[in-house]
C-alpha cells in the first residue's frame, strides 16, 4: 500500500515516455489521481491511536545500516495528503495547456512527487536526507529548463543553480550530521542504524546534539525558505513555471518544517531547548522581514513567496513553542498554507496570462467581469489573512497559544504578523481584482479548465474550514510523542508518553 | 647439486601471465597487415581472459613469488576495476585519429602493457614491485598521451606527462631508498617491523623517506599540490586516452597506497594520518576551484578527478576497513561515472567543430538525448545527487571518516561537494537549458579542426553510444542498487583487516 503510494508517480512517468505527445500530460495527471486515490485511502484506514503504521521495513544496504523504512503517523499523513492533492492540481493545470517537450517536463513533475512523498514517509533518517536531496533534481530541471529568463536578471538556468547550491549547502552538511548521528549513537555499544524511532531512544550526548541541531536547522530553514537564508528565493520564483512553482511553494517548503518535527525535536532535545530562543528569533525575524517585503512587492509571484516567508516563520514558531498546542497548529498549519498558496499561484497564472505581465501596477479589475474568479481569490484571500471561520485561523490561534505558554514576549512580537498578513492580501487582492481597469486589460471569466483545477482546491480550504478537527484530532498524539523529548514532559498529556524524566532515569 | 627451484604458483600468476602474452600477441598482430584488423578484438579477449582469471581467483588470498606479490581481494578488485576501464577505452578509440596515427598494434600493446602494470600495482608487497610495478604502468601511459602526432598539444601532453611523471617516479624512488636505509627492509611487512622501535617521527630518514613516498603517490595520483599536470596532459592527451588514465591510474595507485600506509605503516597511523588529511583537504579545495571556470570539459573532468582524489584520499586517512571499503566503492562509482562522460565528451569531440569546449554539448538534450542522458547522470552523480552511485560513494567515505574521527574532513567533503555544484551542473544546464549565448564557432577551442576530421554520425555510433548508456546505467543501478558493490568492497577492505 504505502510503497505504491510512493512509486506510482514514478511508474506512470516512465511509462508516460512512451505515450504520443499530446497525452503525456493527461497521462501523468492519471498518474497522479490514481496516487490521491491511494492517499485518500490511506487516510482513510488511519487510526490516529496506533502510532505508526502501514509500515515497509527492509534492510536496503545492510553493510551501511541503511534500511528501506517508510511508515504514516500523525505527523506526515495529512502532509501526504496534501502533497497528493496538490500534484493531481499542478500537473492538470499544466496539462491543460501546451509544454515544451511534455515528455520530460512530466516525467519531472511525477519524480518531484515521489521524492517528496518519500521524504514525508522515511522512518530512515538516510532514507529522509536521500529524499530530501533527490527532490532537489526534478525541480532544477524544471526551473531550468521550463523557467523564464529575466531581461534584467539572471536567466532561469543561473537563478535555478543558485537555488541548488543554496540548499544543497543545508543538505549536504545535513548528510553529514546524520550519519554522524547514528556512529555516535552506536558508538554505546548499540548497533549501526539509522531508524529514527531507535536513534530517538538513544539521545546522543549534548555536545553533539549541539553542532548536529544545527547542521540539521540549516538544511531545513534554508528549504523553507526563513530569514537570511531566502536569497534564493526572489529569483528562483521569478524563473520558475507556475504549474512547478504551485507545488513547490506549496509542499517542498513544508518539508522542512516537516524536518523539524520528525528529526530535530525528538532526536536532538538538549539542543532543541538550548537553542530555542534562537530558533524563535529567526522565526519571527522570518515573519517581520517576510511580511514588510510583501507589502512592497510589484511582482505577485514575489508577494505570494515573500507571504510564505512569513508564514513559514509563523509554522516554524509554532514548532519551537515547545508545546502541543503549538507543533499542532503548525501542522495544520501546513497543510493550510499549502492549500492556499498553490491556487494562490494557479490565479497568479492566469491573471499573468490575460494581462501579459506580473506587474500589480499594471494590473485591476478584474473582478467586473470575472465575479466567479473574484469569488475564488477572495476565499483564497481571506484564508491567507486567516479570517476567523478559516482553518488558518485555527491554526494561527493554536501556534499563538502555544506560544503564550512558552514564550510570551515572542508570542505578542508575532501577533503583529496575523496583522500584516491581513495588509498584504488584501493589497494583493484590491490591485488585481479591483481599482481601475488598465484599458489594454482584457477582463474574462475563467474558463472550465482553469474552473477544474481551481474549484476543488477551494472546496479543500472551506471544507477544512468547517472542520480542521479532521486534521487536529488525528495529528495530536504524534505530535506529542515527537515534542514530549524536548519539553521534559510538560506538553504530555496522554499517559503513554514516556518523559524527559523517564529517560534521563533510563539512561543511568 | 641439488638445485631447489622456488615453488611457483602459475595459477594465481596466470592473470599476469595473460596480460604478458596477450601483449605480445597484441603487438605481433599489429605487424602483419592482414591481422591489423583483429588487434582491438584480440586486445579485448586479452582483457576477458585476464578477467576471468582474477575472478577464478576471488577469495582465495595468495603470496605469490617469495611474497613480493599477493593476490587478494583488493587486488583483483583493483585489477578488475583497470580492465573494466581498459575495455571501454578500446571502445572509444574505435575510428581514433590517434590510433592510424601510432599503429593500431603499437597503441593496443602499450595499453595492454599499461593494464599489466597497474595489475602488478595492485598486488605490489615491496618496494621493488611498487616500483617496477608504477613504471610499467606510466611508461606507456607517457607514449600513449602523444600517439597523436599531428596535434602539437598531444605531443606537448606526452612531454609533459613524461617530465613531471619522471620528476614524481625520481621523488617515489628517494623516498624509497631512504625508508629501505631507514627501516632495514624494502617488504612492505619488514618496514612495519622496521621502523615499529623508533616510530615515523622518531627517525628523521623514514620521516622524509615516508613524506617523499606519499609525493611521489600524490604525482601519480593527481592529489593537489601536485596536481599541475593533470589539466594539460589530460586537455592534451588522445580523449579515449585520458578516460583510461583518469580512472585506472588513479584506482592502481590508490591501491598501492591503501598497502603501503594502511599496512606497512598501520602501527604508526596517528603520525602520518594528520599529513595526509591535510593533502585531501587540499585536494579537495583546489580541485573544486580550479575546474570552476573550465571551459574545457576534459579540463573540467581532470579537475574534477583531482577534487575526487581529495575524497578518495580521506577513505585512506582513516586507516580503517571501513575506509578501504569505501575506496574501493568510491573507485568503482566514479569509473563508471567518469566513463559515461568521456564516452560522450568522446563523441562530440568527432561530431562537432567545438572539440572538447563545453559549447559541443550545449542543447544536447534536444539533439542527442541519448548522449545527454548518460553526461546528465554522470554529472549529476559526480556531485553525489541520490539515485547514483555518486551519492552511495559519498555516504560510504562520510561514514567512514566519522567512524575514524575525522568528522572535519567529511565537512570538507560535504564542502567541496557544494563548490563543485557550480561547475557539474554549468554542463547539465548546457544540455538542457536555453543558453546565455549561442556560442559562435571558435577560432581554436582546444582542438585544431585540420587535424580531426569530422564524423556527423558520431553521436549515433554504437562503440560509443552503448558504454555511455551501459556505464550511466550502472551509475543509476548501483546508486538504488548498491549492496552488491557494496559487497564486491567489502571483500577488498576484509583481505587487509
Amino acid at each position: 500500500m504505502i510503497n505504491s503510494l510512493l512509486w506510482t508517480p514514478l511508474v506512470f512517468g516512465f511509462v508516460g515516455l512512451l505515450m504520443p505527445r499530446r497525452y503525456a500530460g493527461w497521462w501523468a495527471t492519471l498518474g497522479t489521481a490514481v496516487t490521491l486515490g491511494l492517499a485518500i485511502s490511506m487516510v482513510a484506514g488511519f487510526n490516529s491511536g496506533a502510532g505508526l503504521q502501514d509500515t515497509v521495513d527492509v534492510n536496503w544496504i545492510p553493510g551501511l545500516g541503511v534500511d528501506y523504512s517508510l511508515g504514516v503517523d500523525g505527523l506526515n499523513v495529512f502532509l501526504v495528503l496534501l502533497t497528493t492533492v496538490l500534484w493531481v492540481a499542478g500537473t492538470a493545470f499544466a496539462a491543460f495547456r501546451e509544454q515544451e517537450r511534455p515528455h520530460l517536463f512530466f516525467l519531472m513533475m511525477l519524480l518531484g512527487e515521489t521524492a517528496t512523498l518519500g521524504s514525508f514517509l522515511a522512518q530512515d533518517l538516510l532514507l529522509f536526507v536521500l529524499f530530501f536531496d533527490l527532490m532537489l533534481v526534478p525541480f532544477y530541471f524544471l526551473f531550468g529548463a521550463w523557467g523564464s529568463d529575466r531581461e534584467d536578471g539572471p536567466t532561469a538556468a543561473a537563478a535555478t543553480l543558485k537555488m541548488i547550491v543554496y540548499t544543497l549547502i543545508g543538505s549536504l552538511l545535513m548528510l553529514v550530521a546524520a550519519i554522524a548521528t547514528a556512529i555516535i549513537s552506536a558508538q554505546d555499544g548499540g548497533h549501526l542504524t539509522f531508524s529514527i524511532a531507535e536513534l530517538a531512544q538513544h539521545p546522543i550526548g549534548e555536545g553533539s546534539q549541539r553542532w548536529i541541531f544545527w547542521f540539521f536547522a540549516a538544511a531545513f530553514l534554508v528549504k523553507m525558505p526563513a530569514f537570511l537564508l531566502h536569497g534564493w528565493m526572489p529569483d528562483a520564483y521569478r524563473a520558475a513555471p507556475l504549474p512547478a512553482l504551485a507545488v513547490f511553494s506549496g509542499v517542498l517548503a513544508k518539508v522542512g518544517a516537516y524536518g523539524f518535527l520528525r528529526v530535530v525535536l525528538p532526536l536532538f532535545p538538549a539542543a532543541t531547548v538550548e537553542f530555542q530562543e534562537v530558533i524563535l528569533v529567526i522565526a519571527l525575524a522570518s515573519i517581520l522581514y517576510g511580511s514588510v517585503m510583501a507589502f512592497t512587492q510589484t511582482n505577485i509571484r514575489l508577494v505570494a513567496g515573500y507571504s510564505s516567508v512569513a508564514q513559514l516563520g509563523f509554522i516554524t514558531a509554532g514548532i519551537f513553542a515547545l508545546s502541543a498546542d503549538g507543533s499542532d497548529g503548525a501542522i495544520l498549519q501546513m497543510v493550510n498554507h499549502g492549500l492556499v498558496v498553490a491556487p494562490l499561484f494557479v490565479i497568479v497564472a492566469i491573471l499573468a496570462e490575460r494581462s501579459g505581465t506580473e506587474d500589480l501596477r499594471e494590473m485591476g479589475g478584474m473582478a467586473v467581469r470575472a465575479p466567479v474568479l473574484a469569488a475564488l481569490f477572495l476565499i483564497v484571500t481571506l484564508a491567507t489573512l486567516a479570517m476567523p471561520g478559516s482553518a488558518n485561523f485555527v491554526g494561527e490561534f493554536y501556534i499563538l497559544n502555544g506560544l503564550f505558554d512558552s514564550k510570551i514576549v515572542f508570542a505578542f512580537v508575532a501577533i503583529s504578523g496575523v496583522a500584516m498578513s491581513a495588509y498584504y492580501a488584501l493589497r494583493l487582492y484590491q490591485r488585481t481584482m479591483h481599482n481601475r481597469k488598465p484599458d489594454s486589460l482584457p477582463s474574462r471569466e475563467i474558463g472550465l479548465r482553469d474552473g477544474i483545477v481551481l474549484v476543488p482546491l477551494v472546496l479543500c480550504i472551506i471544507g477544512l474550514a468547517l472542520y480542521p478537527q479532521l486534521i487536529l484530532k488525528r495529528t495530536d498524539e504524534s505530535v506529542q510523542q515527537s515534542v514530549a523529548p524536548a519539553t521534559g514532559g510538560g506538553a504530555a498529556k496522554a499517559p503513554n508518553v514516556f518523559t524527559f524524566q523517564e529517560y534521563r532515569g533510563g539512561k543511568r | 647439486m641439488n638445485f631447489n627451484a622456488p615453488h611457483i604458483d602459475y595459477a594465481a600468476l596466470s592473470p599476469v601471465l595473460a596480460l604478458t602474452v596477450g601483449l605480445c600477441v597484441v603487438l605481433l598482430s599489429g605487424v602483419f597487415k592482414p591481422l591489423k584488423r583483429t588487434v582491438p578484438g584480440l586486445t579485448m579477449i586479452t582483457l576477458a581472459a585476464t578477467a576471468g582469471l582474477l575472478a577464478w581467483r576471488w577469495d582465495n588470498p595468495q603470496d605469490l613469488v617469495s611474497g613480493a606479490l599477493r593476490l587478494d581481494d583488493l587486488a583483483i578488485s583493483i585489477s578488475l576495476i583497470a580492465i573494466l576501464t581498459a575495455a571501454f577505452a578500446i571502445f572509444f578509440s574505435t575510428r581514433e585519429p590517434a590510433v592510424e596515427e601510432a599503429g593500431s598494434g603499437e597503441y593496443h600493446a602499450l595499453l595492454v602493457g599499461s593494464v599489466l602494470g597497474m595489475v602488478l600495482l595492485a598486488q605490489a608487497q615491496n618496494l621493488v614491485t611498487f616500483f617496477v610495478a608504477i613504471e610499467t604502468l606510466s611508461i606507456p601511459l607517457y607514449i600513449l598521451c602523444a600517439t597523436n602526432l599531428r596535434r602539437e598539444k598531444s605531443l606537448e601532453s606526452g612531454l609533459k606527462y613524461l617530465i613531471v611523471g619522471s620528476l614524481g617516479s625520481a621523488t617515489l624512488l628517494y623516498g624509497m631508498a631512504l625508508v629501505y636505509g631507514g627501516s632495514g627492509s624494502t617488504d612492505f611487512a619488514g618496514i612495519a617491523t622496521g621502523i615499529a622501535k623508533e616510530g615515523v617521527l622518531g627517525d628523521p630518514l623514514v620521516l622524509v623517506g615516508i613524506a617523499m613516498t606519499a609525493v611521489g603517490l600524490a604525482f601519480k595520483t593527481s592529489i593537489a599540490p601536485f596536481h599541475q599536470w593533470t589539466p594539460d596532459v589530460y586537455e592534451g592527451a588522445p580523449s579515449p586516452v585520458t578516460g583510461f588514465m583518469a580512472v585506472a591510474t588513479k584506482a592502481a595507485a590508490f591501491a598501492v597506497f591503501i598497502r603501503f600506509f594502511d599496512v606497512a605503516l598501520a602501527p604508526q597511523a596517528s603520525d602520518w594520518q594528520p599529513a595526509l588529511a591535510a593533502l585531501a583537504a587540499i585536494s579537495i579545495v583546489i580541485g573544486n576551484v580550479g575546474a570552476l571556470g573550465q571551459d574545457s570539459l576534459k579540463r573540467l573532468l581532470g579537475y574534477s578527478g583531482v577534487a575526487q582524489a581529495g575524497y578518495i584520499l580521506g577513505g585512506l586517512v582513516v586507516a580503517s576497513e571501513a575506509g578501504v571499503n569505501a575506496i574501493v566503492f568510491y573507485l568503482a562509482a566514479y569509473a563508471f561515472m567518469n566513463l559515461a562522460a568521456f564516452a560522450v565528451v568522446i563523441a562530440r569531440e568527432r561530431e562537432t567543430v567545438f572539440g572538447d569546449h563545453i559549447d559541443a554539448v550545449r542543447g544536447l538534450g534536444a539533439e542527442r538525448p541519448q548522449l545527454a542522458w548518460p553526461l546528465t547522470i554522470s554529472m549529476l552523480g559526480l556531485a553525489g545527487l541520490p539515485a547514483t552511485a555518486g551519492f552511495i560513494g559519498k555516504l560510504y567515505l562520510i561514514e567512514a571518516l566519522v567512524e575514524g574521527d575525522y568528522t572535519w574532513l567529511a565537512v570538507f567533503i560535504a564542502v567541496g561537494t557544494m563548490i563543485s555544484l557550480a561547475y557539474y551542473l554549468r554542463v547539465v544546464a548546457a544540455m538542457w537549458m536555453r543558453s546565455e549565448s549561442a556560442g559562435a564557432v571558435p577560432a581554436i577551442a582546444g582542438a585544431s579542426p585540420e587535424a580531426d576530421p569530422i564524423d556527423p554520425e558520431a553521436g549515433r555510433r554504437p562503440y560509443l553510444v552503448v558504454p555511455a548508456l551501459l556505464a550511466a546505467a550502472a551509475t543509476i543501478f548501483f546508486g538504488v542498487i548498491p549492496q552488491p558493490l557494496v559487497e564486491f568492497a567489502e571483500h577488498a577492505g576484509s583481505s587487509l583487516f
